[in-house]
C-alpha cells in the first residue's frame, strides 16, 4: 500500500538547513497497522506528513497504492488526499464552529456529495462511533475522547485506504486513549483499513502489528509486536 | 462555483462573525450611501439649473435691438437701433439652416379685459413659429397660422394662466370667446401651456404680429428676431448666427463687434456651458464617491486578510481532507463579494431612500431640485460593487489558498 525508498527532506530556514528525513526506506503492506516512534526532531512527523501529501519529499520514491507521488501540484495532492487517505491529529483539528455532523461530513463535501446524502452518512459514521446523540454538538461541547471519536469518523467517512494518526492519544488520558486504539484496531480489522501511528507511547505502540523506530532522521529499528 | 453548499459554508463563517463581518460591511455601506447621496445632490443641482432653461427651444437664439456702444464709419455711439420687418425678411433670407424663425414686438404688459374680469398680461405678437422657437404646448384649440398673419386677423392665443384669471365661474369656456385688449377685441383661438418659470412667461397672449402693427399703430416696428437652429452642429449654430449679426450690422449700420447695438440670448451656448459644467461636477463626484468606495474595500480585503489569518487552521484542515486550492479561493472570495454585495446595496438602498425623502419633503429651488439617483447610477453602482468584492476578496483568497496544512495544522 505504501512503498517508498531513500526519502529525502531538508528543511530550509533562513541559511539554516536542517536535514530531516535521511533516506527513509518503508513497506506498509494493505491491511497492516504499524506505529512509529521516534524522540522529537527526529523525523517522525515529517515522515507523516510525507506520506500525507501534506509536504513534498526531496528525493526519494513514494508509491502510494501505486501511484507515483512526485512534484504533484496543490490540486492534484488534494484530490488524492481526499481520495486515498484519512488523518487523524492529537489535536482533533476539528472545524470550532461546524458541528460534529458537520465536521464529518466535511471530507464528502470535497468530494461533491450531496447535502442530505453526506448528512445522513456522518449520522451513519457517528452512530458507529457511539456519538449519535451528540451529531448537533459544537466540538467545545464535546470530551476529548468524543472530539477524537469525532475525527475518526471524519478520517473514515470518506473511504480511505490508509489512516494516518499523529499522536491520536497525545491529548487523552490512559482509558480514553485505550479506547481510541480499540476503535483504530476495530477499523484496521474489520475494514482492512491500513493504519500507521506516529506515538511516543510504548504500551499504544504495542497495540501495533509492528514498530517503526526512527532515530535522527533514519529507520534504526523495527519490532514486531 | 455558486453551489448552494458554498454559500451555506459562507453563511456559516459569516454567523460565526457578526460584529466583524458589521463592521467591514459598514465600511462599504458608506462608501456606497456617500456616492448616491453625491450622484443625487449632483442630479438635483442639475435639474435645479436646467429647469431654468425650460419654456424655450434648447437651440433657440433670440437677437433683440440695443444701443450702440462702438463708434462706427463716424456714427457716435448711443444710437437707438430699430428692427423692422425688413430685419426679419432678410435675416430669414440671409441664414441657412433655421427651422422656426419668428419676429416679435414688444408691447409689454397690458391691460384685458373679459366682460368683468380684467387683468394685465404681457401681450406678445409674433409669428406663428414663436409656439415652436417657445416649445409652449397647446391645450386646447390651435396656436396662429400663416392665414392670421396675411390676414391681420384679430385672434389670440392666451396662457392657461390667463384663462383661470379671465374666465371664473360658470364661464368656463374660453375658446372662441373675445377679449379686450386695449380697447380691441381679439378672438381666443387657443390655450397654451408654457413651461418657462417666469410669471411672465406664463401669463402671456400671443396675438398674430401684423394685426398688432395695424391695430396698435406701431407700423413695421419689430423689438425682436429669433429663431431656432435645427439640428446644424454647435458649428454651423455659431455661423448662424455670425451671419445674422453681420446682416444686421450692415442694414444698421453698426459695428458687428459692438456688444450693445444688439442682444442675443444664445440658449444652446448656455446649455452647453452648463453641460460642461455638469459633466465637471459629475465627475468630481465619481472620483470623490469612487475613493470613498475604495477605502471600503481596502477596509474589506483588510478585514478578509484578517480572517484568513485567523481561519488558517481551518483552512488547513479543510486542505487536508481535500480541499484544493481552488475551492480555498472560491470560498473566501465569494465571501468578501457576499459582503460588499450586500453592503453596497444596503448603502444603495438608504441612500436612494434618503434622496427620496429629501426629494419629497424639501420644496424645489431654483438651484436644486429631484435629487434623483436613476437606474443607470444604480447599475453603474452593484457592477462597481461586485468589481469591488472580488477585488477585496482577491489578496485575502491568494494568501489562504497558500496555506501549507502541516503549517496550518502544526500544534501550538
Amino acid at each position: 500500500m505504501i512503498d517508498i525508498s531513500n526519502i529525502h527532506k531538508t528543511y530550509i530556514t533562513g541559511s539554516n538547513k536542517l536535514h530531516v528525513l535521511k533516506g527513509i526506506d518503508l513497506k506498509v503492506e494493505a491491511g497492516e497497522m504499524i506505529s512509529v516512534m521516534g524522540a522529537s526532531g527526529s523525523g517522525k512527523s515529517t515522515l507523516l506528513n510525507i506520506l500525507g501529501i501534506l509536504d513534498n519529499h526531496d528525493h526519494g520514491e513514494y508509491l502510494l497504492s501505486g501511484i507515483r507521488i512526485e512534484n504533484l501540484n496543490e490540486r492534484k495532492a488534494a484530490r488524492l488526499r481526499n481520495k486515498y487517505l484519512g488523518f487523524v491529529f492529537q489535536s482533533f483539528n476539528l472545524v470550532s464552529f461546524k458541528n460534529a455532523a458537520e465536521n464529518v461530513a466535511l471530507p464528502l463535501y470535497y468530494q461533491n456529495v450531496k447535502r442530505k446524502k453526506r448528512n445522513a452518512i456522518a449520522m451513519e459514521y457517528l452512530d458507529r462511533m457511539g456519538l449519535k446523540e451528540w451529531a448537533h454538538h459544537l466540538p467545545n461541547e464535546l470530551s476529548g475522547g468524543q472530539k477524537q471519536r469525532v475525527a475518526i469518523a471524519r478520517a473514515l467517512i470518506g473511504k480511505p485506504k490508509v489512516i494516518l494518526a499523529d499522536e491520536p492519544t497525545g491529548a487523552l488520558d490512559s482509558v480514553t486513549s485505550q479506547e481510541v486504539m480499540d476503535i483504530l484496531t476495530d477499523i484496521n480489522k474489520n475494514e482492512n483499513i491500513t493504519m500507521l501511528i506516529v506515538t511516543h507511547e510504548l504500551d499504544i505502540a504495542k497495540r501495533t502489528q509492528k514498530t517503526i523506530r526512527i532515530t535522527d532522521g533514519l529507520i534504526t529499528e523495527i519490532i514486531k509486536n | 462555483m455558486f453551489s448552494l453548499d458554498r454559500w451555506q459554508e459562507i453563511y456559516l463563517t459569516i454567523r460565526k462573525n457578526k460584529l466583524r463581518t458589521f463592521l467591514t460591511g459598514f465600511a462599504v455601506a458608506w462608501g456606497i450611501f456617500m456616492l448616491i447621496i453625491l450622484l443625487g445632490s449632483g442630479n438635483g443641482l442639475e435639474n435645479g439649473v436646467k429647469e431654468q432653461f425650460k419654456g424655450g427651444a434648447m437651440n433657440g437664439i433670440w437677437i433683440s435691438s440695443g444701443v450702440t456702444s462702438v463708434q462706427y464709419k463716424g456714427l457716435k455711439t448711443g444710437r437707438e437701433i430699430k428692427f423692422t420687418d425688413q430685419d426679419y425678411k432678410l435675416i430669414k433670407n440671409s441664414i441657412k439652416g433655421y427651422d422656426h424663425i419668428s419676429a416679435r414686438l414688444f408691447l409689454g404688459s397690458v391691460l384685458v379685459s373679459y366682460k368683468n374680469e380684467y387683468g394685465t398680461f404681457f401681450v406678445s405678437p409674433s409669428h406663428p413659429d414663436y409656439g415652436y422657437i417657445k416649445e409652449v404646448q397647446i391645450l386646447q384649440g390651435r396656436f396662429l397660422n400663416q392665414i392670421d398673419i396675411r390676414e391681420c386677423r384679430k385672434v389670440a392665443a392666451i396662457g392657461e394662466k390667463v384663462k383661470s384669471q379671465l374666465f371664473k365661474g360658470r364661464d368656463t369656456v374660453a375658446l372662441e370667446k373675445y377679449i379686450n385688449i386695449k380697447g380691441v377685441p381679439f378672438k381666443i383661438i387657443g390655450i397654451f401651456r408654457d413651461f418657462g418659470r417666469d410669471d411672465n412667461e406664463q401669463k402671456r397672449i400671443y396675438i398674430p404680429i401684423t394685426t398688432a402693427q395695424k391695430v396698435f399703430y406701431t407700423s413695421n416696428v419689430i423689438n425682436q428676431i429669433s429663431f431656432t437652429t435645427g439640428d446644424a452642429s454647435p458649428a454651423e449654430a455659431d455661423a448662424m448666427l455670425r451671419k445674422a449679426k453681420l446682416t444686421l450690422s450692415r442694414s444698421h449700420t453698426f459695428s458687428p463687434d459692438d456688444p450693445r447695438a444688439i442682444d442675443i440670448m444664445n440658449k444652446s451656448e448656455d446649455v452647453k456651458r452648463f453641460n460642461a459644467l455638469f459633466a465637471g461636477i459629475r465627475m468630481f463626484i465619481w472620483i470623490i464617491g469612487i475613493g470613498t468606495i475604495i477605502a471600503g474595500i481596502v477596509g474589506v480585503s483588510n478585514i478578509m486578510m484578517i480572517s484568513v489569518k485567523e481561519r488558517t487552521k481551518e483552512i488547513g484542515i479543510r486542505k487536508a481532507l481535500g480541499a484544493t486550492p481552488g475551492s480555498i479561493i472560491g470560498l473566501v472570495m465569494q465571501e468578501a463579494i457576499l459582503i460588499t454585495g450586500f453592503a453596497g446595496y444596503v448603502g444603495l438602498v438608504l441612500g436612494v431612500g434618503l434622496l427620496e425623502l429629501i426629494t419629497k419633503n424639501i420644496p424645489p429651488s431654483d438651484f436644486f431640485r429631484n435629487p434623483e439617483a436613476n437606474f443607470a447610477i444604480a447599475v453603474g453602482a452593484t457592477i462597481l460593487l461586485i468589481i469591488a468584492g472580488a477585488f477585496a476578496g482577491f489578496f485575502p483568497a491568494i494568501k489562504a489558498a497558500a496555506i501549507r496544512p502541516i503549517e496550518a495544522l502544526r500544534e501550538e
